[in-house]
């Protein structure tokens, strides 16, 4: 597990702040709890009073730093940049805050959250007073890249224009070579057993990538939720056709019991990976405290979601406590919801990936 | 003309720390308005008079080869870096005073230009021990240059340049400590009021650069 220390470390000693450090620690350690929670109630560890209690705690302590710490800081250190408004930093913080809270509710109103009752008597009292549904305020960000080109002056000479390009030549003749050394060791590795053994892994995950968007899919297109999660489903058929019987109880807790645990482990470790390479990729050490805040704020929603869908991978008798403590949430919803926003990403990324392998091949090409 | 001698100089360090920036003060007398991240190496050159007023006065091109990139890429960014690091004269290695671990980091970075081999520790936070005898049999001059001396505060500075001291005498270095701030230039034009410092340590430590 030396990529998590090696990561935090990483991430946490180029910011110099105190607080910035304190609260991604605490955020970061708040969620690896929900998820020990989670291990917990598989495992039957502690009584189930005080694991629901545990719970309510974690997600009131969660949703108050995510909600409330995280994005005030954010706000404050963005205006600590700005030099004109240094004077009144906490009053332009408040009013930063104040912004992200309107929007962060207003991006909530198309979101269910009562259960069917509650939403049949606010509808009522809606179509008594008259009032018009609002829609979600989307907001593009228009990215306007200002390319500064060189100072032309009118004395230019040939042999400057020259350097400048074969400089630009010698650029790309490193970033090609760079690659090329790193194909060649990709080749090498591949030959040696741990590299067969990933290969072979990466063949399974991508069958699974696959079947999983083709399950997203269909949920979409035939409007349907999985109602039985993977453990009883495999347990069912093992049982009904293949006819082993095995003690269903004992074989259902543990095999649960490590699906949840893979899937939490490597959503963890993927994510601090991810969050790594991006804090290395635009960090400086004017903003390292903004960056730092948001990747603390995106970690905790990413962490609180996670819990909430992870609720249909494990057997019913572990699904009740995140039901209580969640509240009467309409999960169906969410769920495809989720899926909808899986498909998405999915569909894009595979362009976006299609686009980026297309260019490469044409720069070897050309003469 | 006849074509002039030319000496190598590398300038490593960690990125942002201001290698490009210095580079550009020293060869073209102005601060860089626009600094961006460097792809592979950016050479400059500025033109030296060795021994200037003796007889033996004999003017060379420096060549300033700034190599960007950070000391923990993977290896085959590195494979490609060293391609760089042939027939070298001298290294400057430049670290920022506002940030600890660009100067531990420095450590690293002289090692890989001197091809030597590092035991792999697997830990990205070294412990700052230097191992002197691998700088030993070292027969290429260094010079260490902390930028961003302004930014630190008043009754920081102390400590730091202690700090730094030490990291110098460490490599059996020179040690410069700069400032490199635009609001100078852009008050009083192109003159340079952070330079009398250098001046004093400039000529003495450019020629040191090469022994015969």
């Amino acid at each position: 597990m030396s990529f998590l220390i090696d990561s935090s470390i990483m991430i946490t000693s180029q910011v110099r702040q105190y607080v910035v450090q304190v609260i991604f620690s605490v955020t970061f350690g708040f969620s690896c709890t929900m998820f020990e929670l989670i291990i917990f109630e598989i495992l039957g560890v502690l009584n189930s009073s005080s694991r629901y209690f545990h719970w309510k705690m974690n997600l009131c302590v969660i949703l108050l730093i995510l909600v409330f710490m995280v994005p005030f800081y954010i706000g404050y250190f963005v205006v600590s940049n700005i030099q004109l408004l240094h004077k009144q930093r906490l009053v332009f913080s408040c009013l930063l805050w104040l912004t992200f809270m309107y929007f962060f509710w207003k991006l909530g109103d198309p979101f269910p959250i009562l259960s069917p009752k509650h939403m049949a008597m606010a509808r009522r009292t809606m179509f008594q007073k008259g009032e018009v549904h609002n829609k979600p305020s989307g907001f593009w960000g228009m990215i306007k890249s200002v390319t500064t080109s060189a100072p032309g002056s009118e004395n230019l000479t040939l042999i400057q224009q020259e350097v400048d390009a074969l400089e630009e030549l010698s650029r790309q003749l490193f970033l090609e070579t760079a690659d090329l050394y790193a194909t060649k060791e990709r080749i090498e590795y591949s030959k040696t057993f741990k590299g067969k053994y990933f290969n072979f892994l990466g063949y399974f995950f991508s069958i699974y990538c696959v079947w999983k968007i083709f399950m997203a899919t269909i949920n979409i297109v035939f409007d349907r939720v999985g109602k039985t999660d993977p453990v009883t489903r495999g347990i069912e058929i093992t049982v009904n056709y293949l006819g082993i019987q095995f003690d269903v109880k004992f074989w259902s807790q543990h095999i649960s019991f490590i699906l949840v645990g893979i899937i939490i482990v490597t959503s963890i470790r993927g994510l601090l990976i991810t969050l790594t390479k991006f804090f290395y990729a635009i960090s400086s050490s004017k903003s390292s405290n903004v960056i730092v805040l948001l990747l603390a704020q995106i970690m905790g929603m990413y962490f609180v979601s996670s819990v909430l869908l992870i609720r249909m991978s494990m057997p019913l008798e572990y699904r009740t406590i995140i039901t209580e403590v969640l509240g009467e949430l309409q999960f169906n919803f969410y769920h495809r919801w989720f899926d909808v926003i899986f498909l998405v990403s999915a569909l894009s990324s595979i362009l976006f990936l299609y686009l980026a392998h297309k260019q490469a091949p044409e720069k070897h090409m050309a003469p | 003309m006849a074509s002039l001698d030319r000496v190598k100089v590398l300038v490593l360090g960690d990125s942002g720390v201001g290698k490009s920036s210095l580079v550009h003060l020293l060869c073209q007398n102005q601060v860089l308005g626009n600094p961006s991240w460097t792809v592979g190496c950016s050479v400059d050159v500025r033109v030296h008079d060795y021994k200037e007023g003796t007889p033996e006065e004999k003017t060379y091109y420096i060549e300033l080869w700034d190599v960007g990139g950070s000391v923990g890429s993977a290896s085959s960014v590195k494979s490609t870096r060293a391609v760089f690091y042939n027939s070298v004269n001298g290294i400057i290695l430049v670290h920022d005073l506002t940030n600890k671990k660009s100067s531990q980091n420095l450590y690293r970075w002289s090692l890989e230009a001197l091809n030597r081999d590092l035991v792999p520790t697997g830990v990205l936070v070294t412990n700052g021990d230097y191992d002197r005898e691998q700088f030993a049999d070292n027969q290429i001059p260094l010079l260490v240059i902390g930028t961003k001396l302004d930014q630190i505060h008043e009754t920081k500075r102390h400590e730091v340049l202690t700090r730094t001291a030490f990291l110098a005498e460490d490599f059996n270095a020179e040690e410069i400590n700069l400032v490199i701030e635009k609001r100078y230039f852009l008050r009083e034009g192109n003159q340079i009021p952070g330079f009398p410092d250098r001046k004093r340590f400039g000529g003495g430590t450019l020629k040191s650069l090469h022994y015969d």
